[in-house]
């Protein structure tokens, strides 16, 4: 039905494209001048079709479950959720919707069943009414939109405003999103604040969240001191910026300036190769290959190092991360202009010379930018460290010692059997809020730097 | 025999500083200049003029190699400064372009201040041990740029901050800096106003009296009032080479004449 509905809408919408078309296209057969090109007016016709009906129909699914769920809810016997608590009458209202979705265990009270079928003929008549609505509300906009074709009507100026309102609301929808997830972070947050103290939490030097689910459970008392876990993740990203920054730097100073044509055609396509690879793929490569041949090594000249090292996983990261700082350096390296290179050359200064001193330092924005980029996404990347790094928090700051990260305990905090009331499961919300700040304070940085020293040269 | 050799360098007025036998230059498969033979005076404006894309910029840019830089160029002949050639295996490309010095159409200074601007030749060319011996050169390179007087109170200040006309000044001093024997200069002042194109002008004037000028220039104008001797290049060839004051009153090449009336070009 949906899909009749939508089907529907569309013809509607071409429809309304043709009709003005040819109306407009009588207009200036019969030789006025009119304001707009024909195109235009179709084009208008078929946006103020299009995109009203479209948000109804979508406003309509949004809110045709709960409006459904609601109708039936009223029509059970009285009494039916008294004195049970959230959780069982929720399970009551599943209950209900797998039988009306056809799914059926055991031998459900005859009410229930009542309720199911109740269930599906609301959603019936909604489909219905929502097939209807679309149907009356083209017409109607059809009509209007035909009406408006006039010699002097500005179908032009209209449809560019429809389309600039779609582009406006597309540029904010990413925003709202983000309001959303922080919005969602944040009431969980608080939960676990109220909690454990958020002293504890942002000072604390011990990170045991394995705490008793069940009463009847045999667990330690749980500590949530965040400390530990972000020094790991301070310790592997310190060490993948060491990997990255260096040969990625050099990587692009290399292909922009002394790399003959042929090797740079070839080197980039593979960099960026590099780039689209999957984490996880990394983290293979870091737990088979990477940390026994660390582990081995160390082990020659008499080390003992743990199985999980973060020098390990922040190494692989990092070699994730050059294709990322190698393409931004690039990048800005190639968008000093041609005049400053051949400025430092004509005054005799050899290629090494040029690049050190102008071009390095006319392209510092975009590398710095770049750079703090991939610090965000070392300090976000959670698949290579799941894989590769430990999980027991240790306050240490020896790569050669196996640490966490933050990632690593939102994940695992969430895998499994999880409750959303116990302070286990809304640490990993804290975590993540903590990650979010950190990331969104870095990139602002990035942003404003990139911002301040953009454009000294020209 | 001493006093011949003087009477007869009096008579030649000026000696030779660059001997060019049969340049060639390839752009890929494009033949952009064809068999140049140029002399060029020491002490002496040169000016190289002709239409967009004869190929003056380019045999400008022959003189202290720049087209080394460029992958696909390719370069044949003889080019000698003071008798040695330039393109042996032994020259460096990066001695020899501090021996000449380039100027370029825009104006280009780099990112850093004034002072480092034009500091930085002599830096990378270590010709000053201590702080002042480089700020004595500063100075010595700005006066000869002629911008000393607006610039010495804020030399610490952004180069890229100066008027085009200042920055293009800023750029003839960095260029000087270097103590070149040659200074060349592709299209000075085509992106500057007149008032900044007049000081330029006279600037080159002074600049002769201790280098040997070739500039590039689209304005037949500037080439008379500025340059001694004018070359005149169409379609990579040298068609007419001779006093300034000669092309411009009795041009013997036919080419020549049409371009300087205005009818080619």
């Amino acid at each position: 039905m949906v899909l009749f509905a939508f089907t529907m809408l569309l013809c509607a919408t071409m429809l309304a494209y043709f009709v003005n078309r040819r109306a407009a296209l009588s207009i200036r057969a019969g030789g006025v001048q009119l304001h707009s090109l024909e195109s235009f007016h179709g084009l208008f016709a078929a946006l103020s079709v299009l995109v009203p009906v479209l948000v109804g129909i979508l406003l309509w699914l949004a809110l045709e479950g709960t409006a459904v769920d609601g109708f039936m809810l009223r029509s059970l016997p009285e009494g039916t959720f008294e004195g049970l608590d959230s959780g069982a009458s929720q399970l009551i209202v599943a209950e209900i919707k797998s039988i009306a979705g056809g799914r059926v265990f055991g031998t459900p009270e005859p009410w229930k069943i009542e309720a199911a079928e109740r269930l599906v003929r609301y959603h019936r008549i909604a489909d219905w009414l929502l097939v209807a609505l679309v149907a009356t509300s083209a017409t109607i906009l059809l009509w209007f939109a035909r009406r408006s074709v006039a010699e002097q009507f500005r179908a032009r100026q209209s449809a560019e405003r429809i389309v600039l309102g779609l582009m406006i609301f597309c540029a904010t929808a990413a925003i709202f999103v983000t309001i959303g997830i922080v919005f969602a972070l944040t009431f969980e947050t608080i939960k676990f604040f109220q909690i454990v103290p958020i002293t504890e939490f942002l000072f604390g030097t011990s990170w045991e969240p394995q705490i008793p689910i069940r009463e009847d459970q045999v667990a330690a008392e749980g500590a949530f001191g965040a400390v530990p876990v972000f020094l790991g993740t301070i310790v592997i990203s310190t060490v993948a910026l060491f990997v990255a920054i260096p040969v990625g730097l050099m990587t692009a100073i290399y292909l922009n300036e002394f790399a003959p044509h042929r090797v740079r055609k070839t080197v980039k396509p593979i960099l960026e190769i590099l780039a689209g690879v999957p984490t996880v793929v990394y983290g293979f490569f870091a737990v088979l290959t990477v940390a026994p041949a660390i582990r081995q090594f160390a082990a020659t000249i008499g080390v003992d190092v743990a199985p999980n090292t973060a020098l390990a996983a922040g190494g692989v990261m990092g070699i994730m991360l050059i294709p990322f700082i190698s393409s931004f350096a690039d990048d800005a390296l190639s968008a000093v202009p041609r005049s400053l290179r051949d400025g430092a050359l004509a005054l005799g200064a050899t290629r090494g010379e040029m690049m050190l001193n102008v071009l390095f330092p006319a392209a510092i924005p975009g590398i710095v930018g770049g750079v703090l980029l991939a610090v965000s996404r070392a300090i976000g990347e959670t698949m290579i460290v799941v894989m590769a790094a430990g999980l027991i928090a240790k306050m240490t700051i020896n790569p050669l010692d196996s640490v966490t990260a933050v990632t690593v305990q939102i994940v695992t905090l969430l895998i499994g059997d999880t409750s959303f009331d116990n302070p286990k499961t809304l640490s990993a919300f804290a975590l993540g809020m903590m990650l979010f700040l950190i990331t969104l304070i870095i990139n602002i940085f990035a942003l404003r730097i990139v911002r301040k020293y953009r454009e000294i040269y020209d | 025999m001493n006093d011949m050799r003087k009477i007869e360098r009096d008579v030649k007025m000026a000696d030779t500083k660059i001997t060019a036998r049969n340049v060639n230059v390839f752009y890929g498969e494009t033949h952009a200049i064809k068999n140049v033979d140029v002399d060029i005076a020491e002490n002496t404006v040169t000016a190289f003029i002709g239409p967009s894309g004869c190929g003056k910029s380019t045999f400008l840019r022959c003189i202290n190699r720049m087209n080394d830089t460029i992958d696909i160029c390719r370069v044949t002949g003889d080019i000698q400064l003071d008798g040695s050639d330039i393109n042996a295996a032994s020259v460096d490309p990066v001695q020899l372009r501090a021996k000449v010095g380039m100027v370029f159409q825009k104006p280009n200074p780099f990112p850093k201040s004034i002072y480092d601007n034009v500091a930085y030749g002599p830096r990378i060319h270590g010709l000053a041990r201590t702080k002042s011996d480089m700020d004595e050169i500063v100075e010595r390179a700005l006066r000869r740029g002629a911008l000393w007087e607006e610039v010495k109170d804020r030399l610490d200040q952004p180069g890229t901050g100066l008027s085009g006309g200042q920055q293009q000044r800023l750029c003839i001093a960095r260029a000087v800096a270097t103590e070149p024997e040659v200074l060349l200069m592709d299209e000075p002042c085509s992106a500057l106003d007149p008032i900044a194109t007049a000081q330029i002008e006279e600037l080159i004037d002074e600049l002769r009296q201790e280098y040997s000028v070739v500039i590039v220039t689209h304005s037949m104008q500037q080439a008379a009032r500025v340059s001694q001797k004018t070359a005149f290049f169409h379609l990579g060839n040298l068609v007419e080479f001779n006093d300034t004051s000669n092309i411009f009153s009795n041009p013997s090449d036919p080419r020549t004449e049409s371009y300087i009336t205005g009818r080619i070009g």
